[in-house]
């Protein structure tokens, strides 16, 4: 028999349904990939007894015919998601231990709809970082590595761990969260398919916070039909979650295979500046004539506030992270530092419990709040927040979708000395997935290639507001014209 | 804008952080790239631009007045650093 | 209208005080999540995991807070905001789980409004409603359990406030008090806040400053926060004004601090100066969308409303003939003014106000009742001034009649059917006592009769005394007049 990790979403379940394999099989093929990719660290908690268990009950269903959606797909859930009863943390020394009473929305869809869990997988505190090197439990090691080096390399950020681990089969999906780039750059970077969906797509109720107003949660997969499945489960309003749409959730798979003839897709000036890597232009280039062989419509459109993204969004972000991440204090739940006093305590605890990159972000967050700079900074990046919108709309009146490059460079060594010394260059990972979370779009990132050392490289198609149907039948054809293979 | 010692002392205090005495300096050299950075903005005019709050156009729905939860003071106190008595404690506040 | 005036040896001083007025909103359910309000269950009973403030929990507007600040509105006389929306309000303290506090900040749900407020001098003044919005309340410290800690119980954490904030209209203490009286009357009409201060369901920051008098400045401001009483709030106006004048007299400057009121010596302290103030980093709260009302819901919340005392005391005064100082009484207490209307049902109303005014709230004070737990029913108090009103008995037995009500709670009625206190009108009964009065007493009916005329009032009186109080006094004067003059 094949290894079974070696399987897609889609062909595990028509396995499942076939009865090829059992779901109990599935799983355990999994925990054992998970026990011997150890070394890249991807996950921070492996609950196999837990796995094991939810198998055993999709394959009594299976067995019954009372199976459900995604009955017995094993999962690595992104540490963010707080899970009943199972230690979520966000990868920060500040929740140690910490365990919710309650289950997420997303992953309670998931659950709902029988996938079993794996385990807790890594990312950046907080989702904070675009490396996941501002982890508290460490690095992930990216899958690949190039052919002129054996430096291990970063898997990307902050959804580090969901896309090494699909990559590395020692899942068969995960789920990711994605306020600045987080579920499509690591993506990119790992050689797997992953979707942001646009804001308020899925429930953010159980989802630690980062930045409220850009937060969204989406799959990250080995296809994009695997990805369509999953967000049928994933997506939906919640009650719980006033900032979830009420929009009716269609089936995302519809599209998928149906003829891009027609169909214009934007190719916007602005994303080519000067010192585009080459590869990553040939990329896209390449990507380009894909679409144009498929009989689709290129447009050259223009996103003219592009390069402002970067500065609004590290105004935005860290503003709202501030005012989020108050309620770690060590009075309720996770690490206390005891101290003398009460705000000695709040002191001790948080300067002990959040991270570098966590804390600079709060202090950012916290200087542009502050009385006689909030006009200054804030109000200002909302207003260019604005523009950034329209830019979009003006841009969707020109075409119907528009493809990017997902991230300006492959996967870079861990500890690159340029990042670590100036954090600024580490923000610049987000240059071509920012904007896209400010206007609050749908976007996914396909992989498409391997660069001249053999790192994968993604592509980024963005869509209108809830129109992720399309970007899945986009997708699918890039998909299968780049045909990339997973090492 | 440019901050100073003082403001980042005031900013961490703000945020119930520490930034030791040895690294006020440095944490000032590194805020200051930052915004000097984040200060681009200023390039654009933005006069009679709306912020933009929220993606989501809509308004906010409403909850019924109804009780769905509650009686559950185990749950809500499990993760507490230290509890006594069905509270979470703290140090000492003296008002 | 009177003034209040400071006057001391160097000269008169103006005092001018605005309030913030924290009102709990009456709901069921928590103002974003789905926990009780109900006060006094133990400790974190009644607490979701968005009020502990739990990683990843979102609030959920409810919708009965909006309601009862809108209704609070409307009964304010004030502009209701179609658009409102929700912030966040910055500060570490250990009973606020979230470290802010979901507030309104740019947009309040309730705009300018007003109120006018009887004064002791039977003038009236209108004082100004700055803005209503709606915000969560914080937990509970309690400090005095153990040496070392403070516990903390977030029960209340997230129970709905409407912040209620007046212009800076007040210029004495009475204004303020005649106000706090006044807004609690009508959130009590309303069924919107229960308005206990002294339970902490009303709280109340007073800001006061003073000027010279005369003049138009305005002077640094000074903060009490959470005086709980209408007493205490008129009390730290006087003496804060007092303070601040021997400030400025002295040749010193008042500093913009926090002060809190200390109700044992009347005095206030410093709390904390407002260079340490908080940075509240107000930012709009990313978790709820706006709050739009449409004109439709506003009028169906008007639809709701209740009279409200103002009104009620104009009808009492105009069409019930009721003084305005009994009126005034009588409406400040919606319960109060429901007993009123059901006893004075189809009924003399000055007369049921009279007995309600005096001889009821003589006997709930007596017996340190509640009205709820009075013993006398608004029906029972009607129908004894039906008796009255019908002569079935006199005033004087009237009196007697209500003692009985307050001690069994029974029925006038029954009372008077049961002890035969039925006033006696039979003409022939009392000519027959007044014949063995004269007969009895041939002194007294010689010294009438010889001009001593002011003797009937001793006559009428020996007459109702034999028959037990029960002969009706004016038929007894007629007839007694008739056979005297004779």
């Amino acid at each position: 028999m094949t290894d079974l990790t070696n399987l897609t979403l889609t062909e595990t379940l028509d396995g499942l349904k076939n009865k090829q394999f059992s779901a109990t099989e599935v799983t355990q093929s999994y925990i054992k990939s998970m026990e011997a990719n150890r070394r890249l660290n991807a996950y921070v908690l492996e609950t196999p007894e837990v796995a094991l268990a939810q198998a055993k009950e999709a394959d009594t269903r299976y067995a019954n015919g009372t199976n459900k959606a995604l009955d017995g797909i094993p999962m690595g859930i992104k540490d963010l998601f707080c899970t009943k009863g199972i230690r979520t943390t966000a990868c920060s020394h500040i929740l140690d231990n910490f365990i919710p009473q309650y289950e997420s929305t997303v992953t309670q869809n998931l659950l709902n709809a029988g996938i079993s869990i794996l385990g807790k997988l890594n990312m950046d505190e907080f989702a904070m970082g675009g490396s996941n090197e501002t982890s508290y439990f460490g690095p992930v090691i990216n899958p690949y590595k190039a052919d002129n080096s054996d430096a291990d390399l970063v898997a990307g950020g902050s959804s580090g761990g969901s896309a090494a681990a699909v990559s590395a089969n020692m899942c068969v999906a995960a789920t990711g969260t994605d306020t600045g780039g987080s579920i499509r750059q690591p993506s990119a970077l790992c050689g797997v398919t992953g979707i942001k969906p646009t804001y308020g797509r899925c429930s953010r109720y159980g989802i630690m916070a980062f930045a409220s107003s850009l937060d969204q949660a989406g799959p990250i997969a080995k296809s994009v039909k695997d990805c369509a499945l999953l967000l049928n489960v994933m997506a939906g309003h919640d009650d719980k979650d006033s900032t979830s749409a009420t929009v009716a959730v269609p089936n995302f798979t519809q599209l998928i295979g149906k003829d891009i003839r027609g169909l214009k897709i934007g190719i916007p000036a602005e994303y080519r500046p000067d010192g585009l890597n080459a590869e990553i232009s040939k990329l896209w280039d390449d990507g380009i004539a894909m679409l144009k062989a498929r009989g689709a419509e290129i447009v050259n459109i223009s996103l003219p506030h592009t390069k402002y993204a970067l500065a609004a969004y590290y105004i935005i972000a860290p503003a709202e992270a501030s005012s989020n991440l108050a309620r770690y204090d060590g009075v309720r739940y996770g690490l206390r530092v005891e101290g003398n006093g009460l705000d000695e305590m709040y002191i001790n605890t948080r300067s002990e419990g959040f991270g570098k990159e966590v804390k600079r972000r709060i202090m950012i967050g916290t200087y542009v709040l502050s009385a006689g700079y909030y006009d200054a900074y804030y109000l200002k990046a909302q207003k260019v927040r604005h523009l950034i919108r329209n830019d979009f709309i003006e841009a969707f009146k020109k075409c119907d979708m528009i493809l990017t490059p997902t991230s300006p460079t492959p996967a870079f060594p861990i500890g690159d000395k340029s990042m670590q010394d100036n954090p600024i260059n580490m923000y610049l990972n987000d240059v071509f997935t920012v904007s896209v979370n400010l206007a609050g779009l749908p976007g996914m990132s396909i992989p498409m290639g391997l660069s001249e050392h053999g790192l994968p490289l993604g592509l980024q198609l963005i869509g209108q507001a809830f129109d992720e149907q399309r970007i899945f039948q986009v997708a699918a054809t890039l998909e299968q014209d780049a045909a990339f293979k997973r090492k | 804008m440019a901050i100073d010692k003082e403001t980042v002392k005031r900013i961490a205090f703000l945020s119930r952080l520490r930034v030791e005495d040895d690294k006020i300096e440095a944490t000032e050299a590194e805020f200051n790239k930052i915004l000097q950075w984040i200060e681009q903005l200023n390039e654009l005019n933005t006069d009679g631009i709306e912020p933009l709050v929220s993606v989501n156009e809509n308004n906010i729905t409403c909850r019924e007045d109804i009780v769905t939860t509650g009686n559950h003071s185990k749950e809500v106190l499990a993760n507490a650093p230290q509890a006594a008595y069905g509270y979470f404690t703290v140090p000492k506040v003296i008002e | 209208m009177s003034e209040y005036i400071i006057t001391t040896e160097k000269g008169k001083w103006e005092v001018i005080c605005g309030l913030e007025i924290h009102c709990q909103i009456i709901s069921n359910s928590k103002m974003y999540s789905g926990a009780s309000t109900v006060f006094g269950a133990d400790p974190n009973e009644h607490v979701s995991f968005v009020d502990a403030g739990m990683p990843g929990m979102l609030p959920t507007l409810n919708k009965q807070c909006v309601h009862q600040a809108v209704k609070t509105g409307l009964g304010l006389n004030a502009k209701i905001n179609k658009y409102s929306a929700f912030s966040r309000k910055n500060y570490f303290y250990a009973d606020l789980p979230q470290g802010y506090q979901i507030t309104q900040f740019q947009y309040p749900l309730v705009g300018e409004g007003k109120v006018v407020v009887d004064l002791s001098d039977g003038t009236t003044k209108e004082i100004g409603i700055e803005r209503i919005h709606i915000e969560q309340d914080a937990g509970k410290s309690i400090h005095d359990l153990d040496p070392k800690r403070s516990f903390i119980d977030l029960n209340r954490a997230g129970v709905g406030l409407m912040e209620i904030v007046t212009k800076p209209d007040f210029r004495s203490p009475e204004e303020a008090g005649e106000f706090l009286k006044k807004l609690r009357s009508i959130v009590r009409y309303l069924g919107t806040c229960d308005g206990n201060m002294d339970e902490g369901s009303m709280r109340c920051d007073v800001n006061v400053s003073v000027r010279p008098y005369g003049s138009n400045e305005l002077r640094t401001r000074c903060e009490m926060k959470n005086v709980n009483s209408v007493k205490f709030v008129m009390q730290a106006i006087e003496n804060e004004a007092k303070r601040h004048i021997e400030v400025y007299e002295s040749g010193g400057q008042i500093a913009q601090e926090t002060r809190q009121f200390d109700p044992v010596t009347g005095q206030t302290k410093v709390m904390r100066k407002k260079e340490y103030a908080h940075d509240y980093r107000y930012f709009p709260e990313p978790d709820l969308l706006p709050l739009v009302l449409t004109d439709e819901y506003i009028e169906s919340v008007r639809k709701e409303m209740c009279e409200l005392p103002d009104a009620k005391k104009a009808r009492y005064i105009e069409q019930l003939g009721l003084t305005p100082y009994d009126a005034k009484v009588i409406c400040e207490n919606k319960e109060i003014a429901d007993f009123f209307e059901t006893a004075a049902q189809g009924r003399d109303a000055k007369k049921v106000a009279n007995w309600l005014m005096g001889d009821f709230f003589a006997m709930l004070k007596e017996k340190h009742l509640e009205l709820k737990d009075s013993p006398v029913s608004a029906e029972h108090l009607g129908k004894l001034v039906d008796l009255i009103c019908k002569e079935v008995i006199s005033g004087k037995i009237a009196k007697d009649v209500f003692v009985i009500m307050t001690d069994t709670g029974k029925d006038p009625e029954q009372i008077v059917e049961e002890k035969g206190l039925k006033q006696v009108t039979d003409t022939g009964a009392i000519e027959a006592i007044i014949d063995g009065v004269i007969a009895s007493n041939p002194d007294n009916l010689a010294a009438y009769k010889g001009g001593k005329t002011n003797l009937l009032g001793w006559f009428v009186g020996q007459v109702i005394k034999q028959s037990q109080g029960k002969a009706n006094p004016a038929i007894v004067n007629k007839l007694l007049k008739e056979r005297l003059d004779k």
